[in-house]
């Protein structure tokens, strides 16, 4: 009985199930020549951009409807079974091949030679927590930890909380959180031209803003990027100006949502400011100080951009994530490459879970 | 005084105050970006020879004259020169006049010249030029003259094509991962399937992984299927990269649109995609342009990934400068000029934007 009807089935159907084949092959067809196009052309540069991103953005629409549409096309309980995985599936995909797997693979790497080739136990490792290079990037990112976080939070709180009693709020706040707009790169030469040095000799004049200040103030003009370990603070003031933008918006509408009654309360009652400050602000505010303070503890342990246009690491200023670029590109040293990377998980983890919980209570989104 | 007087002076004062701190500190982050900005309109040989700073109205010492000592003159004991008395060595230091001029002996004794300076208001016909931004954007030879006005030949950085693949790798790296996020924000929200909550966690896990340790693998595998260097490589790298954020913030949003709006259009027999398509997108727009500018930000100011799996041809604007910076150091003509050039688009989307910006970028700190 089942026989007939199958054929039965299929005679009727024969027409959709080859549209169902044509058309992702024709689909298919099209994004590869797309593909090769885009690899291959010698088209203006307008043209080769524009087809990039309508062949990227359109390709990827394209798939899911195509995947859906033939789903749909499924007896319903079918389509009812496998319509979540066209949904999820592909992001599910991308995340195993470009997160989840890596970190197996690294993790892997990690206790192997510098090609890959050999395992060699923990060596990568020993050389990633002994070596004077090494030791060297870590107490350089000990002190970003440090004084770039307690710079950031501590501008970012002052500010916030003096912004709170100006009616110019906005355009303070703006011009604060402007450099989180600028790109590391750019960042960098914006301050190597603060710190630029052109050093002695007849009629040399310095161009560089630090250096005409200090020769202003009677001193004498230094390269300040090249004296370790000042450098490093030298460095550190570039993340200051980046980040403290972040926290002074984040403390911010923390302390909008301190209630004013309670500082109303506090000031009828005789408290000075300093101790508004001290008793009420900053206690209210105290999860939100924590949150703000261990994002950017994760942003300079992951530090990169910043030291790697300014110095290259060069004299003293290397950090944990200059040497992974360094193991891996310049010694092309994949196993110690890989264990740098691996401790930078396990260093970022903690911290990052402790945000995570922080996050989902503030539904900052 | 009355009481109520008193407090309001007291007000006032602690207002002024309040500004004047927060006014330094605005100039203190203002002044790099505008020394900058400045310097990349002036010309080489001004910029070799003076700081930014001279562009404005200031007092300086401006040379008025010469003197030209005759031969009699014995330059090795006191001279009179303007009626003042000096040696040579004195001469060499500076001699203030008493009208305020200064002379200063111009080289060795064997010249006899003397300059005199003056103290004048200058900068108002500075010396402003687009020639930076158009050498800096072109790929071909360039010409500009050196501190002691040579001219130097250079090779453009051809920083127009960086900013035209900037765009290109930018904003598919923005709209892909926030489609496949939605898709994937949805099904997790709204639809039924097996492992569903344990994927869920392990795409929130996965926010802890830093890029580091996703780079070296990923090479490995273009390499393997000849991808690097074309934008589909970085396209899929940052969505990778940006996915669990993207999903996890989306998932927060989406999931809490009321439910009686969905359930009354699948009464009406609209299936999960339609319901997509036309009703939860549509809803979603504040989270989307929220991330959207936080991604889109995110990619166009990164430079770690791009140097990594970009090539020549492809090369974005982030790179293009860092490789200015490391092979011309000291032109800074170029370098304020290609700064700016990488900065513009970044900075008006911040203006345009604001709001949805600091939204995005408070969401996007949780990024791994």
């Amino acid at each position: 009985m089942s026989k007939p009807s199958l054929l039965g089935w299929l005679a009727a159907n024969l027409g959709r199930i080859l549209i169902s084949i044509f058309v992702p092959l024709v689909t298919f067809l099209v994004l590869w020549q797309g593909f090769i196009f885009l690899r291959d052309s010698n088209a203006p540069q307008m043209v080769i951009v524009l087809v990039a991103i309508l062949w990227g953005v359109g390709g990827v629409a394209a798939l899911y409807a195509i995947s859906n549409w033939l789903v749909e096309q499924l007896p319903t309980q079918w389509t009812a079974r496998l319509q979540p995985f066209v949904f999820v599936g592909p992001a599910l995909a991308i995340l195993f091949w470009f997160l989840a797997l890596p970190t197996l693979r690294t993790l892997d790497l990690s206790f192997r030679d510098a090609t890959g080739q050999r395992y060699i136990g923990i060596s990568n490792y020993i050389f990633a927590l002994t070596d004077r290079v090494m030791l060297e990037a870590f107490r350089n990112n000990l002190l970003w930890m440090v004084f770039g976080t307690f710079f950031c939070v501590g501008l970012g709180l002052v500010i916030a909380v003096l912004a709170d009693r100006s009616r110019f709020e906005t355009i303070y706040k703006a011009i604060i959180f402007m450099p989180m707009a600028i790109s590391f790169v750019g960042a960098g030469v914006i301050w190597k031209f603060v710190y630029t040095y052109k050093g002695e000799g007849a009629g040399i004049s310095e161009i560089g803003l630090l250096n005409a200040m200090v020769l202003a103030l009677g001193g004498q003009s230094q390269p300040w990027l090249q004296i370790p370990p000042w450098n490093n603070f030298f460095l550190i003031a570039i993340m200051v100006w980046l980040q403290t933008g972040f926290a002074m918006v984040v403390i911010s509408s923390a302390i909008k949502g301190i209630s004013s009654e309670v500082l109303e309360a506090a000031r009828v009652d005789g408290a000075n400011e300093f101790q508004v400050f001290w008793h009420i602000i900053i206690p209210s505010i105290r999860g939100t100080l924590l949150t703000v303070t261990t994002t950017i503890i994760i942003f300079s342990l992951k530090l990169f951009d910043i030291v790697r246009v300014m110095t290259g690491g060069n004299n003293g200023t290397n950090v944990i994530a200059n040497e992974f670029y360094l193991q891996r590109f310049t010694y092309s040293n994949a196993g110690r490459a890989s264990a740098i990377a691996i401790i930078l998980l396990l260093a970022v983890i903690p911290v990052m879970m402790y945000n995570l919980r922080q996050f989902r209570e503030r539904r900052a989104f | 005084m009355s009481a109520p007087a008193s407090f309001k002076r007291a007000k006032r004062i602690s207002s002024f105050l309040v500004n004047l701190v927060l006014i330094l500190i605005s100039l203190a982050w203002l002044t790099p970006v505008f020394g900058v900005f400045v310097t990349s309109f002036r010309t080489s040989e001004d910029i070799f020879k003076t700081g930014w700073w001279t562009v404005f109205p200031h007092r300086a010492e401006v040379k008025t004259g010469e003197i030209k000592l005759p031969a009699e003159v014995d330059v090795n004991s006191i001279m009179t020169v303007e009626g003042v008395q000096a040696t040579f060595e004195q001469l060499r230091q500076g001699v203030l006049l008493p009208d305020g001029r200064k002379l200063i002996w111009f080289g060795n004794k064997r010249t006899r010249t003397i300059e005199i300076y003056e103290k004048r208001w200058v900068g108002f016909d500075t010396n402003l030029t687009l020639e930076n931004y158009r050498n800096v954007l072109s790929g071909q030879e360039i010409r500009f003259k050196g501190a002691d006005g040579k001219e130097i030949l250079r090779m453009g950085n051809n920083l127009g094509a960086a900013f035209l693949n900037s765009i290109a790798v930018a904003v598919p790296s923005t709209i892909i991962p926030i489609l496949i996020a939605a898709f994937a924000a949805y099904a997790f929200a709204w639809m039924n399937f097996p492992g569903r909550k344990v994927f869920f966690i392990g795409v929130v896990a996965l926010l802890v992984v830093p890029l580091q340790i996703a780079l070296v693998p990923i090479l490995q595998d273009y390499t393997r299927l000849n991808l690097n260097g074309t934008y589909l490589a970085i396209w899929l790298a940052h969505t990778g990269f940006g996915l669990p954020l993207a999903i996890y913030l989306l998932f927060n949003y989406v999931s809490e649109l009321p439910r009686e709006t969905l359930e009354a259009a699948f009464i009406d027999g609209a299936s999960h995609f339609t319901i997509f398509t036309q009703l939860i997108l549509p809803l979603s727009v504040p989270a989307l342009a929220s991330f959207a500018i936080f991604q889109f930000l995110w990619v166009w100011n990164d430079y770690l990934v791009a140097l990594v799996f970009l090539g020549e041809k492809t090369r974005v604007i982030t790179s293009a400068l860092a490789a200015m910076v490391g092979e011309k150091g000291q032109d800074w003509h170029l370098l304020t000029s290609g700064a700016f050039v990488s900065m513009i688009l970044p900075l008006t989307v911040f203006f345009a934007l604001q709001r949805y910006f600091v939204r995005g970028l408070l969401a996007g700190s949780v990024k791994g």
